[in-house]
């Protein structure tokens, strides 16, 4: 067994802890643990995604190993989807943590700050590892209720309701799962993932599944904000610090929300074709109707939230064409290349989108305000976080040589190859209405002529800010590599290979 | 707040300290009996809880407290993480496994790491159960100012 999975989620919470109690102490304590928590754990993350190689490693809990092929303990799962993710997580935790430096320094109680974001951290880092589905949902709420904690740390106004909002949608959700779960595990007599799919191989009333199937599609749904259960994020997105913003619409829904679905659709249920076309139907409604909203926006960062509900959209339909290629099963090379579309454009998003949110960061953090209409004029007095997000702007909406374009490309060819012309048509038009809303943000932030405040005086963000913004730009060209085939197959490949040969999860981890 | 007459005073005085040894009692006996460590934290923390409503918060220098009650609450969480690290370090190097002697079955003394994590987790729950109620009696004061 490796030792190192567990430690992914023990490191966080160690440090989550002890920051609270030597925070006080030690002065500037949380400002030195909570960055080289977070640097470890990349380090750890990218350890294992080289060692893995395309291998799966089980961890089981205390020892406790399964007895006559019943699991019966806690199990641990590290395989290559896993470990891209945790490579997300701690990368764009990394980066949010180390741009909050100078950015949260004018908060009250930023010890309370650090702790709460090591922790939503190894909720994560837990979800994601997790192969049981109680365990699942325990490190889900433990993640998602430091995020209830982090929205409101503003304590305005606006914040509190957004966190209540949150807290309320958030809390249906959380019921919601945790009903499917139960009503699995009265059928099933299991909640490991595994063995539930062993199940269910030897035959199931499919009614009582499709129930509990819509039951988790909502439940998740909620948590990933696809559209019709979206009333929640741009509240949150929007008030949250500007870091948090970058953690929540970057990683947290994807972690919590995106992964979970895909997991439990590929890993766990047997695929049917009404779950599959619900799946692909609500990821392209999420996809048209979140970048109409975005259009609309004034406030940058409900403009980012609503685009990030779009381009989850996009994910979610990859995803869902690629249930119904493999369905068919007559065209194996398209579904591969619609799930491997779906999870480069969920790396890119993280990248792009945790960057965009700390360009408005940094707009908020020296205009005090997030209204468009307030800004312009800005591209000369702020250079870095002008081009830095000017290269987001042109990387989500799709525009070469950055990675969106590739992305967005697998997905669309992918549509055409399966013969689903309406949503490779709908795709390409939606990424049209993406880049209209981007050069809006950009003419009105940053090339208009200057309106309300005098721009003279405005300088660009400390070193931490402006060091962060560089580096994810960076990412989001050197992203781009994914797109050719030799680097693809080593990195997305095992990835890849977890959801398509979806039979390998239930049987290697039993067979310990 | 204010506290109460003398008769509650007095009572929950005599009641607070039976209520706390029968917390204890369930943590100690939470790998032989039903409860453990949360009930009995809960059990704890409601001995603290009864003698705050009855003397009242102003008897108490409440942001101490919760200070207090916050820091024992975070010390005794990490020490049930270090605790399952531990495992980790010495015998057979799994993470949350038992490392010492099992003991007989039945007497107090036994089932190797469970007591020690459900002391910790009794104590965590206390610390945390306890810091929510000051939190809502400093936001009560706070708002009624």
């Amino acid at each position: 067994m490796d030792a190192l999975i567990p430690l992914f989620v023990a490191i966080p919470l160690i440090s989550a802890f002890l920051i609270i109690i030597l925070g006080k102490l030690v002065k500037g304590f949380h400002r030195f643990l909570a960055p080289l928590t977070l640097l470890v754990l990349l380090i750890m993350a990218l350890y294992e995604f080289t060692s893995l190689g395309g291998t799966s490693h089980t961890y089981a809990m205390g020892g406790w190993i399964g007895d006559g092929g019943f699991p019966v303990g806690i199990f641990l799962v590290l395989d290559g989807f896993s470990v891209l993710m945790l490579c997300i997580i701690n990368l764009i935790g990394l980066v949010a943590l180390f741009y909050s430096l100078s950015y949260i320094a004018k908060y009250t109680a930023e010890a309370n700050y650090y702790a709460l974001f090591c922790l939503i951290v190894a909720g994560m880092n837990g979800v994601v590892l997790s192969g049981d589905l109680f365990n699942l949902f325990v490190f889900l709420e433990v993640s998602v209720i430091s995020s209830y904690a982090l929205v409101a740390f503003g304590v305005g106004k606006t914040e509190l309701e957004a966190s209540f909002k949150y807290q309320v949608l958030g809390g249906l959700a959380s019921m919601l799962i945790l009903l499917a779960i139960s009503l699995i595990y009265w059928k099933t007599k299991t909640v490991n993932i595994a063995d539930i799919r062993n199940v269910l191989d030897a035959g199931y009333s499919k009614s009582f599944y499709v129930f509990v199937q819509v039951l988790l599609i909502s439940g998740f749904g909620l948590k990933a904000a696809i559209i019709p259960f979206h009333a929640w994020l741009p509240d949150a997105h929007s008030s949250a610090p500007s870091p948090i913003s970058a953690m929540l619409s970057g990683v947290l829904i994807k972690a919590v929300g995106i992964y979970v679905l895909i997991r439990l659709f590929f890993n766990m249920f047997v695929f049917s074709h009404e779950i599959a076309m619900v799946i692909t139907s609500l990821g392209v409604i999420s996809m048209v109707v979140g970048s109409l909203l975005a259009l609309i926006q004034w406030d940058v960062k409900r403009l980012l939230a609503y685009s990030s509900i779009s381009q989850m959209g996009y994910v979610v339909m990859a995803f869902g064409m690629g249930i119904l290629l493999l369905l068919k099963g007559d065209n194996e090379p398209a579904a591969i290349l619609a799930i491997g579309g779906g999870i480069y454009h969920m790396i890119n998003h993280a990248v792009f989108k945790g960057l965009l949110f700390l360009n408005a960061g940094s707009l908020e953090y020296r205009l005090d305000t997030r209204n468009l209409k307030e800004m312009g004029g800005l591209s000369k007095a702020m250079p870095v976080t002008s081009t830095t997000s000017f290269m987001a702007s042109m990387s989500i909406s799709g525009i070469p040589p950055f990675n969106g374009f590739f992305s967005k490309l697998i997905i669309i060819v992918a549509a055409i190859n399966g013969r689903f012309y309406l949503l490779a048509t709908l795709a390409v038009i939606v990424s049209i209405i993406t880049l209209a809303y981007f050069l809006k943000f950009q003419r009105f932030a940053f090339f208009n002529k200057a309106a309300g405040k005098a721009v003279q005086k405005i300088k660009e963000v400390p070193f931490p800010m402006s060091f962060s913004m560089i580096f994810l730009a960076v990412l989001c060209l050197a992203l781009s590599l994914l797109a050719i085939p030799s680097v693809s197959e080593t990195v997305l490949r095992p990835a890849i290979d977890v959801l398509i040969q979806f039979e390998l999860y239930s049987t290697t981890l039993i067979g310990i | 707040m204010e506290g109460m007459s003398t008769i509650v005073k007095k009572v929950s005085q005599l009641v607070a300290g039976i209520i706390f040894m029968y917390g204890i009692y369930i943590i100690l006996h939470g790998h032989l009996t039903p409860g453990g460590g949360f009930a009995g934290g809960a059990i704890i923390a409601g001995a603290f809880i009864l003698l705050i409503l009855a003397f009242g918060s102003s008897a108490l220098n409440l942001k101490k407290e919760v200070a207090g009650s916050s820091n024992t609450e975070s010390v005794a969480i990490l020490m049930v993480v270090i605790l399952a690290i531990m495992s980790l370090l010495m015998g057979i190097k799994v993470f949350f496994t038992n490392f010492l002697p099992k003991g007989e079955p039945g007497t107090l003394l036994s089932a190797g790491v469970i007591p020690l994590y459900n002391i910790f987790i009794g104590i965590e729950v206390a610390g945390a159960i306890l810091t929510i109620f000051l939190a809502l009696v400093i936001f009560k004061e706070e708002s009624s100012k």
